[in-house]
């Protein structure tokens, strides 16, 4: 799709997702697939870049909630960093800063990472 | 009486068309003066909506039409959208619990919270496999 996409890195040993564009129910296939293979191939320890991505709707949330038992239960975490207000706003009316990790950048999540393991 | 300019557009139920659909809702709604968070609500209370229908009302049965229409008047916006399927309660929506579709690993069931969150009143009206949702937003 035009309006979203993903770009997958590794930084210190850690996977990295960027994601860029809008992230709505015809674009959030894609990030499933990208989860996906990484739960697959147990690459848990998963960042997401918000920082290029302009909108969410909730089938974009979904699929964090869809996927982060499973990345939890392989002793992994998915940390959310970068986004930008009316992004953040979203997760924030659902209640997902009590239950995901969303941090301001990437050197907090790596940071948090490397304290937890 | 207020002068209400109206816009109207008929889609397919398909998520293809979800980002020009949000792009024809905050156009108007930003020509009207609505401030860029009040754009950015109605935007995503549309496609909640929206994505909604596709889903539940049409099962994702793309040769179906929504009808979507835009009205203003001096101090708010009412968005309606229509459709044929199958209807659904939205009176009976709660919110979601997150902890527990996180633990059966499930997405979904927070269209219908959002629209409530983000605008500022909504309505449903299904009779005669015609749903009309109502939702209204604001200027100030």
């Amino acid at each position: 799709m035009k309006n979203f996409k993903i770009d997958h890195r590794t930084k210190s040993g850690l996977e990295v997702l960027d994601l860029y564009g809008e992230l709505d129910a015809h674009t959030a296939s894609q990030l499933e697939d990208s989860l996906k293979r990484l739960i697959n191939n147990q690459k848990c320890n998963i960042i997401v870049n918000f920082s290029e991505l302009d909108y969410i709707a909730s089938a974009g949330l979904g699929v964090f909630m869809a996927y982060i038992e499973d990345v939890r239960g392989i002793g992994g975490d998915i940390k959310l960093t970068n986004m930008n207000d009316k992004v953040y706003n979203v997760f924030d009316l659902l209640g997902f800063p009590t239950l995901y990790d969303i941090l301001e950048n990437e050197s907090e999540a790596v940071e948090k990472f490397l304290n937890e393991n | 009486m207020d002068k209400a300019t109206t816009y109207q557009k008929r889609v397919n139920a398909s998520t293809q068309n979800l980002s020009a659909i949000r792009n024809f809702v905050s156009e108007h709604a930003k020509e009207q003066g609505f401030s860029a968070q009040k754009v950015a609500d109605i935007q995503l209370a549309v496609d909640e909506a929206y994505t909604n229908i596709i889903k539940h009302a049409y099962n994702n049965d793309s040769e179906q039409v929504v009808i979507i229409n835009l009205e203003f008047d001096d101090d708010k916006m009412i968005v309606t959208l229509t459709d044929h399927g199958i209807g659904f309660d939205v009176e009976k929506y709660k919110k979601p619990n997150l902890q527990k579709q996180i633990e059966r690993k499930k997405g979904g069931g927070m269209g219908v919270y959002l629209m409530r969150k983000l605008m500022d009143e909504v309505t449903y009206h299904a009779k005669n496999r015609k749903n009309v949702l109502r939702m209204c937003k604001n200027k100030n």
